[in-house]
């Protein structure tokens, strides 16, 4: 019996679910039902799938097993990964899960290929664009995301890895890659091309660890975006490859959608995409001279209780420190005091605070922060005027007014909370080290500033302690 | 014909996609990374006909079924893990 058409529609309405899942995650208040709703959609797809005739006239015993058998072993993995991977570990977890889609859209091209070979099929010009795209676009999301995996999660130094030469050395490997990608699509004889697409598979990976070794930590909202984008352009291409619309729709969306948070990360930076990617910013940045005067004061925890229980209205400002403290439940609480204290409380978010779009946001609400709380930039920064106290957590390069001012940073023209409007700011810092960038920060050197040394987590309960003392 | 067809697909996607998230406020932003990541785990089709398709050759199979297990890793966890991130977005009062 044949399904084709039932298969086709039942695609239809997956890809529609795909595209209204997509629409209410723009939303707050439909956000979870649009991620269930697209979730249906996938599932639909799977099941529908299992009724392609390839599968049940040709699928034997063995080949049900292996599909039982990949599905619930991918399951547990995945439910396990979902379940056990803490709220201060998303991003490297995201940038885990986008690699597998890559390295799985890889993996279906040559298998195509392969396949074509034994069947003797020869496949047209445009079919082997398709496999070789897949491949490329796969093989570079697959690795580029592991990288990015290590350096998140600590495994490598997340700082930016540069070397004389870098640049021509990864020309050099694209070029491999897109000159064996050619010769695989122009040779016609089927042992040639496998060789040529077997060179373009090694180059490909070897390219995405290459191109992600000169981006530091700070950039990394930028790579991940970029990297989902990558992988649903990669399921697009193995699309095209097995002529299937459904990996062609959903995987488009998530390529244009990817590229649009992409290019929001790319603009809260004023950085170009290019920049970003080939600039190896840490390096470049420290030899600019930037001279900041002053000298930074510090003050103790007792001081810096009776300054916030005075204070009408009080502005956190979190940053990755806050992410590698763990430090968002204690801050919750502390907000928690000063609001019954009756201060105005307020969270300040810079879309590039930590190491992936929204990673902030994604921090305080694991520890039930309110989202009304939460400020987007603009609205923060108008709070922050009539401020009495702002608190800088483990933020360093999204608070520089070097930004504003200093036409000679590196940083110039970057959008950054103005926290130096408050009348004081406390800064929690771990030591009198410059930022990601390198860059001196002169808000630590204000008149108005007061740093906090020490573990952010431990001062905040300090100061939590404090307050329920007194 | 077929191939032209999918092509004006393709376009019509991705002008969709761009269309469709103009405007994300930032806190949505992990949250739509992963769930989009997800659905670009719908490779996992294609690693369905890989496996099960292709009964004369073991070693498609074997790529397909490696390409399985990853492709359902990144849509489980992926679904999960971007509800179990908005499950957390409350507004003040609800628990």
């Amino acid at each position: 019996m044949d399904f084709e058409i039932a298969i086709n529609l039942a695609y239809i309405v997956a890809s529609v679910l795909f595209i209204f899942g997509i629409k209410m995650l723009g939303k707050a208040e439909t956000a979870r039902k649009g991620n269930l709703i697209s979730a249906v959609g996938m599932l639909l797809a799977v099941v529908a799938t299992l009724f392609d005739r390839q599968i049940l006239e040709l699928g034997s015993p063995f080949a049900w097993g292996m599909l039982a058998g990949g599905l619930f072993l991918g399951t547990i993995a995945g439910v396990a990964a979902a379940k056990f991977v803490k709220m201060t570990s998303m991003p490297e977890m995201v940038a885990l899960l986008n690699g597998f889609g890559g390295a799985a859209s890889l993996l279906v091209a040559w298998a195509e290929f392969h396949y074509d070979g034994i069947s003797n099929v020869n496949p047209d010009l445009f079919n082997k664009c398709a496999i070789v795209a897949a491949v490329l676009i796969g093989g570079v999301t697959f690795t580029g995301s592991l990288y990015a995996w290590g350096k998140l999660s600590g495994k490598i130094s997340g700082k930016a890895k540069v070397f004389s030469g870098q640049k021509a050395l990864n020309a050099i490997i694209a070029l491999v890659s897109l000159a064996s990608a050619v010769a695989f699509v122009l040779l016609g004889q089927h042992q040639a091309a496998y060789v040529s697409l077997g060179v373009a598979i090694v180059f490909s990976l070897i390219l995405g660890f290459a191109a992600v070794m000169p981006i530091g930590g700070g950039d990394m909202p930028v790579v991940i975006s970029l990297l989902n984008s990558l992988s649903g352009l990669a399921a697009c291409a193995a699309g095209f490859v097995i002529l299937n619309n459904v990996l062609i729709v959903a995987g488009c969306l998530v390529g244009a959608s990817g590229v649009i948070l992409t290019v929001i990360m790319c603009k809260s930076m004023n950085r170009t995409l290019g920049n970003v990617l080939f600039s190896g910013f840490g390096a470049a940045a420290s030899s600019s001279a930037n001279k900041v005067e002053g000298e930074m004061k510090p003050i103790s925890v007792d001081d810096a209780y009776y300054a916030l229980e005075a204070a009408q209205s009080v502005v956190f400002i979190p940053g990755y420190g806050m992410a590698v403290a763990q430090a968002q439940h204690a801050v919750k609480e502390l907000a928690e005091l000063l609001e019954n204290n009756g201060a105005e409380v307020a969270f300040a978010i810079h879309p590039v605070a930590g190491r992936m779009p929204g990673h902030m946001n994604v921090l305080l609400a694991e520890a039930d922060v309110p989202y009304e709380q939460l400020k987007e930039m603009e609205e923060a920064n108008r709070i922050l005027e009539t401020a009495d106290v702002a608190i800088v957590i483990g933020a360093n390069d999204v608070v520089n007014p070097a930004a504003a001012e200093d036409k000679g940073s590196p940083i110039y023209g970057m959008p950054i909370i103005e926290a130096f409007k408050a009348k004081t700011v406390f800064a929690l810092k771990r030591g009198k080290g410059a930022g990601f960038s390198g860059l001196e920060n002169g808000l630590f050197f204000r008149p108005n500033t007061r740093m906090i040394y020490g573990d952010a987590k431990a001062t905040i309960n300090s100061l939590v302690a404090t307050f329920k003392e007194k | 014909m077929e191939l032209i067809l999918l092509l004006f697909i393709f376009t019509l996607a991705a002008f969709l996609g761009f269309e469709l998230i103009s405007k994300v406020p930032s806190q949505l932003h992990t949250p739509l990374m992963s769930g989009s990541n997800a659905i670009s785990g719908i490779t996992i089709v294609g690693a369905l006909l890989a496996t099960a398709g292709t009964p004369e050759s073991d070693f498609t199979t074997a790529l397909g079924f490696i390409a399985l297990v990853l492709a359902t890793i990144n849509v489980v966890g992926g679904y999960m893990v971007t509800d179990r991130m908005l499950a957390m977005f409350k507004k003040k009062g609800d628990k």
